[in-house]
């Protein structure tokens, strides 16, 4: 039997919920409906004046293939950064895991570069790749390959995306690793007894047991690839060549910040709640399903 | 506990003193981008303003780059506690002047303060970018370059040429481009500021318009145009040397300056502003031409600037903007500028301080390239400068349309076609919210 416990009245459950109420409302719903509100409109940039415009700002952003195209981006990127930091986060936290000596020097080393700001990431990276005379561009011509990420798309996206990488592998690790040592030792022992080998316990036995964590991690790298990407794509891309690097996100501080537009600016940012909610709710609906607690 | 009542006393008598000196002196806010050595400069200059005069004290604060304190500007101007002094990058020119409630034009500063202002001590082509077409000076010019090109004498022996060979024209840099390459140079020719030196100043300096209504000066509903005959002839051409491995691409804003700096590139198309940087750190002997031109065309016409200006804000006493007004007065003397553009490579702002400097040029051999060049021909309609809504944005549109250029995904027509046709849709958008 489900145990229940009922309040008097309506005061004491408000004023425990108050805090996140008032959270929620001041960091989400106010800038939300501010948002939504300002998409509305085609204002200049100093707020001297405002034309309503109804939906305008959307049909003229679906109407740019750019924009367009900058969801594919987004998904490309997206899902690369997930897998890749997701699967290197796993394979390294199942390597420290087994370590008996020198665990935590080597746990230390691979949390290291979370300390790294994305934007300071980003830089890194720039100066490495940078063309013709970054180090490791200058070792790549040495072999004879002329790597200039400011012209070729490919190598751009794959820039951008290693680095995010990068800079994500350490907090995945992090979680893997104390999932990893969630797992009784006990049911790992008695599956090696009847002979189980690595990679059968991982699969039946380790794998499922860490979906939990699993899930958290890919809903959080996904918000993660979405948004907090944004500081390595502008050191590095700026969203170019062309808009080869251009997520949804970058697209909203280019046009918003650099071009001052900020009825598209808002119209944009209305479009990205509406599919990182999808998103969410999607994965809440057909992966959590898959989940054992 | 006597001494740190002393103590304590002491320090509320200091503060009163120095809280009542302060408000004996009108303040005003100078928002800018520079850091480094010019943030440097610029301090110095208002130290030695503050020195001068006992009625106002400049307060200087830098804001980001360039886009970063054009923003902070705006969003301090929406939660109303704008400076009085805001620096503005010349691509943000025309979002300014739109923005009618929330500047002051800099004539009118100067005519309600009383103190003595004439616009026509202003170099030209330099006024020109911040002045209304019937002659009224809306900001004040402060840093300006034009861009010029730059060459690596020590591989042009190299490539078997001598370096003080002629290079007017695009022809003559592609023979001299075609040696380069036999001689197994990696890099013939490299640019900084694409657009603004391979499309704006391209038109000013071959007298072709760049948009239509006066390049965006007599008229929001203004045109882009670059994709003339003449346009995608040039770029066509640097394509072609992009394909061939003869030019090198190296990003949209100054990274190129990095591969000519270290002696890998033999030329280089940069702002004149780029001499601080390339006297600091190249190993080889350098030298400064004017932009090359097409025979045949309106060229040499004149090239328009780069750089920013200072824009007054409104919402402050008559007071404050006589301080404004000083401060304005004082860094356009001649002296200051003459300093201001030697420790820079910045043109200096009026044709008097140009003359004061002209034993520094001297003694510089090339340095007076950048005044040359643009002073060449009075400015026409199309080389005055540029006045388009949006435009670091179109901006934008033109570094990803080149970027296919280079990579020879699109040809030169195609690409700028769409450049065009992408940018005049956002000109309609500024329109609109501006009209």
């Amino acid at each position: 039997m489900e145990k229940r416990v009922i309040f008097k009245g309506w005061w004491l459950p408000l004023l425990l919920v108050s805090p996140q109420l008032i959270i929620s409302a001041v960091f989400f719903f106010y800038p939300s409906g501010e948002a939504i509100w300002n998409s509305l409109f085609l204002p200049d940039p100093f707020g001297l004046k405002s034309e309503f415009v109804g939906i305008d700002n959307f049909t003229f952003l679906f109407g740019d293939p750019y924009y367009r195209a900058s969801f594919i981006t987004t998904a490309i990127f997206s899902i690369s950064v997930s897998v890749l930091s997701m699967g290197l986060g796993l394979y390294f936290a199942v390597l420290a895991d087994r370590l008996i000596k020198g665990a935590g020097v080597y746990q230390t080393l691979l949390i290291w570069p979370y300390a790294v700001a994305p934007a300071v990431a980003g830089v890194l990276w720039m100066f490495m790749f940078n063309g013709r005379i970054g180090l490791v561009s200058w070792y790549l011509g040495l072999l004879g390959y002329d790597w200039n990420h400011a012209l070729h798309s490919g190598e751009a996206m794959s820039l951008v995306i290693v680095a995010s990488t990068w800079s994500r592998v350490s907090y995945n690790f992090i979680f893997f690793l104390a999932g990893l040592q969630a797992i009784p030792k006990s049911i790992i022992e008695a599956a090696a007894i009847d002979g189980a080998k690595f990679w059968k316990r991982f699969r039946t036995i380790v794998f499922p047991l860490l979906s939990p964590i699993s899930f958290f991690l890919l809903v959080v790298n996904i918000v993660y690839a979405f948004f907090e990407t944004f500081g390595v794509i502008h050191t590095i891309t700026s969203g170019g060549p062309e808009q080869a690097t251009t997520t949804l996100v970058y697209k909203v501080y280019a046009d918003g910040f650099v071009g001052q537009d900020l009825g598209s600016s808002a119209a944009q940012s209305v479009i990205l709640l509406i599919c990182v909610g999808l998103l969410t709710v999607f994965q809440f609906k057909y992966i959590e399903r898959k989940v054992h607690y | 506990m006597q001494s740190i009542k002393k103590t304590f006393l002491s320090i509320v008598i200091f503060l009163l003193i120095s809280s009542t000196s302060a408000y004996a002196k009108t303040q005003i806010q100078w928002w800018h981008a520079f850091g480094g050595r010019l943030g440097e400069l610029l301090d110095e200059q208002v130290k030695k303003f503050n020195a001068s005069q006992n009625d106002y004290e400049v307060v200087h604060t830098r804001k980001g780059n360039y886009s970063e304190t054009l923003n902070a500007g705006i969003a301090a101007f929406r939660a109303k506690q704008q400076p009085h002094v805001l620096m503005v990058f010349e691509v943000g020119t025309a979002t300014m002047m739109a923005a009618k409630g929330a500047i002051k034009p800099v004539y009118e500063v100067m005519a309600e303060s009383g103190v003595k202002f004439n616009p026509d001590a202003y170099i030209p082509p330099v006024k020109g970018y911040y002045t209304t077409t019937d002659g009224k000076m809306l900001s004040l010019p402060y840093n300006a370059s034009t861009p010029v090109l730059w060459i690596n004498k020590d591989l042009m022996k190299k490539a078997g040429l001598n370096p003080n060979m002629s290079l007017k024209t695009w022809g003559e840099v592609g023979k001299a481009l075609d040696a380069a390459k036999s001689a197994g140079i990696s890099c013939g020719i490299t640019t900084a500021w694409q657009s603004w030196i391979h499309l704006e100043n391209f038109s000013a300096y071959h007298n072709v318009p760049f948009a239509s209504k006066a390049n965006g000066f007599s008229g929001l509903d203004t045109e882009l145009t670059f994709n003339s005959p003449l346009h995608t002839q040039h770029l066509g051409l640097l394509g072609k040397w992009a394909q061939e491995g003869k030019f090198y691409y190296a990003g949209r804003r100054n990274e190129g300056g990095a591969n000519f700096r270290s002696g890998e590139c033999m030329f280089f198309t940069e702002s004149s502003a780029g001499y601080a940087g390339i006297k600091k750190e190249a190993k080889f002997d350098f030298g400064i031409r004017h932009l090359p031109y097409y025979e045949g065309t309106k060229a040499p016409q004149n090239t328009i600037i780069g750089g920013a200006s200072l824009w007054v804000m409104t919402g402050h006493s008559a007071e404050e903007y006589k301080g404004v007004a000083a401060l304005i007065n004082f860094l356009s003397r001649t002296d200051i500028q003459s300093q201001w553009a030697q420790d820079t490579g910045y043109l200096p702002i009026t044709t008097a301080a140009f003359k004061a400097t002209g034993s520094f040029y001297r003694k510089n051999p090339g340095t007076d390239t950048a005044g040359k060049q643009m002073l060449a021909n009075a400015p026409t309609e199309n080389s005055k400068g540029l006045r388009l809504g949006s435009f670091d944005q179109i901006r934008g549109i033109i570094d990803e349309e080149l970027e296919a250029i280079w990579t020879g995904k699109k040809n030169a027509q195609n690409a700028m076609n769409s450049a065009v046709a992408r940018g005049n849709q956002l000109l309609r958008r500024f329109e609109r919210a501006n009209k």
